[in-house]
């Protein structure tokens, strides 16, 4: 598979253009682009950056705050709440998933199985589905007499049966595996990718090397996979962040505060509780955690390499 | 070089897997289908009570022209960002690339707030327009990747037979670079078709405008345990996107994994 758009860029234009090089034309061709985009995007994200500074009821005058919502978005036991249950979450949305596909697919890795544009379009489909559909369909399956329960009651642990999303201790759990669900498939289709792309020779070396599957999957197939694990962690790790649908959907943050995430309450202090600098700053603060996860996994796969 | 055991182990984490990604979706459509006895009874109910063939027109005109209007800016700019040398312009590529960072959580509040002050709120061009601007983002960067790699033979030739920037981009690159662009055809359009978070703050009170995603939202908000129709409802909203995935999936899964951060 290939992740790029084919051939790799021409090397660098260092030189002088040859003549007829078209120059200034070119702002033109990217004006239109860049005045939707200031407008739409540049500009709320400008402007959110600055009503997080304010005290702000979305109604009344606002009152300067300084980093007063940055720091109660660090103080406050309900938001740090928030932001632990985000932890909670990475680990489901991008910890389990990518460990789970790498060992998987590493075991496979000596084989070439057929077939394989079939599984790939298999797995990588939850990818596709809208979030509030998958949100639905799963309340269905934790529901009171849902299929998670019935196969509980069917194996003799009816006891433990019950409303999986209505539960304080199993609500964030159960919400987490939704998202181990749909992004474990993201990071088989990564890996299967990468490891197709690793020379049968190397394999071949490290057997003649008298290497097991341990040796192999250490000296092979890990840092042959190096860059296909940074992409899955950060684009698992954006979910993570990003599950605004599924928690709003799923359980409103409930029950009581046990599901609430960065995401729900950007929403929620904005348009229940009036606290829309507060909101702000939690969106900024996400927005920075994304843009420090991406640069971050990128330079670590780049220092090592 | 591996034997026959491994070959049925992968082929059978391979199954095991496939059957858990799909399981969700094959319940949905088993219960809306009332299989085994296949009814569409519940289909028409949901259709009719969800109000779903006004909320699909409204998804449909919205994605239409955030597509149609995204990808005309993004192949424009690409090209420019991609093939021209002019004073910016790979600081303008890192402004758009900065972009694909954005999370809508952090720029919705905002704009709730900019689009109300203007009258743009429960529109649909309010709706459809801060979609545009994230998908220029995504666009900008797949489409001048897509102009770096074209070979800088068929540009030169281009211009040797004096051809203007303008018909270089009409004649030669955009016919041959219709697999590229077709890819970020198909991830707007499925982006913007399964966007709720926007169009549950736009759309807050107008309830002609809503979209197929959160008609299904408030939808559940009256059915909570009726799963028949909320399953069928489900599958409404969601097979347009599925449909068209089974038969591009390669576009799909290209363009998602090209290590952009959008979702």
């Amino acid at each position: 598979m290939r992740l790029g758009v084919g051939r790799p860029a021409p090397a660098g234009r260092a030189g002088a253009p040859p003549p007829g090089e078209p120059r200034r034309i070119g702002y033109l061709y990217v004006l239109p682009a860049l005045v939707i985009y200031a407008l739409f995007l540049l500009w709320p994200l400008l402007h959110g950056a600055w009503l997080s500074l304010f005290h702000w009821d979305g109604l009344t005058v606002g009152t300067w705050a300084g980093l007063g919502n940055y720091r109660q978005t660090i103080s406050d036991p309900q938001l740090r709440g928030a932001f632990g249950h985000a932890v909670v979450l990475l680990f489901f949305y991008a910890i389990l998933p990518c460990c789970i596909a790498f060992v998987l697919v590493a075991a496979m890795s000596r084989s070439r199985p057929r077939g394989m544009t079939f599984f790939r379009t298999v797995l990588f489909l939850p990818q596709v589905v809208a979030m509030v559909a998958v949100a639905v369909a799963w309340q269905w399956i934790y529901s009171a007499h849902g299929p998670v329960n019935g196969t509980l009651r069917l194996i003799g642990l009816g006891g433990l049966a019950r409303g999986w999303l209505g539960d304080f201790t199993w609500a964030l759990p159960s919400v987490g595996l939704i998202g181990t669900w749909a992004e474990i498939g993201l990071a088989m289709v990564l890996f299967l990718a990468g490891v197709q792309k690793i020379p049968q020779e190397l394999y071949e070396a490290a057997r003649v090397d008298g290497a097991g599957a341990v040796a192999e999957f250490f000296a092979v197939t890990l840092p042959g996979l190096r860059r296909e694990l940074a992409v899955a962690l950060t684009l698992t790790t954006i979910a993570a962040l990003r599950n605004f649908d599924l928690i709003y959907l799923t359980t409103g943050g409930g029950p009581g505060d046990a599901t609430k995430v960065p995401a729900y309450e950007v929403y929620n202090r904005t348009f229940n509780t009036g606290e829309v600098g507060l909101a702000c700053a939690i969106g900024i603060t996400i927005a920075i955690i994304v843009f420090a996860v991406t640069a971050g996994v990128g330079r670590l796969v780049e220092g090592r390499a | 070089m591996t034997s026959r055991a491994e070959r049925l182990a992968t082929y059978g984490v391979l199954s095991l897997f496939a059957v858990i990604a799909v399981f969700p979706l094959l319940a949905v459509a088993a219960q809306a289908l009332a299989l085994p006895h296949l009814s569409f009874g519940a289909f028409t109910a949901a259709w009719r009570q969800g109000h779903f063939a006004r909320y699909l027109t409204n998804s449909l005109i919205v994605v239409t022209v955030v597509v149609v209007v995204a990808s005309v800016l993004s192949i424009l700019a690409g090209y420019a960002l991609g093939t021209m040398d002019f004073r910016g312009a790979t600081t303008l590529f890192y402004v758009f690339l900065a972009g694909l960072m954005v999370p809508t959580e952090a720029i919705v509040v905002p704009l709730y707030f900019d689009l109300r002050s203007v009258g743009l709120d429960n529109t649909l061009p309010g709706l459809m327009l801060p979609q545009i601007a994230q998908s220029v983002s995504f666009g900008v960067f797949w489409m001048r990747a897509y102009f770096r790699s074209a070979p800088r033979s068929l540009i030169e030739a281009s211009r040797m037979d004096g051809a203007s920037s303008w018909t270089t981009l009409r004649r030669v690159l955009i016919p041959v670079g219709r697999p590229a662009i077709l890819t970020m055809v198909v991830l707007i359009a499925m982006w913007t078709w399964n966007e709720f978070l926007l169009a549950l703050v736009i759309m807050n009170s107008n309830e002609d405008r809503r979209t197929a995603p959160l008609g299904l939202s408030i939808f559940q908000g009256q059915h909570q345990t009726e799963y028949q129709p909320l399953m069928a409802a489900a599958l409404i909203v969601a097979a347009p996107v599925v449909l068209v995935y089974v038969f591009l999936q390669r576009h799909f899964i290209a363009g998602m994994l090209s290590g952009a951060v959008k979702e």
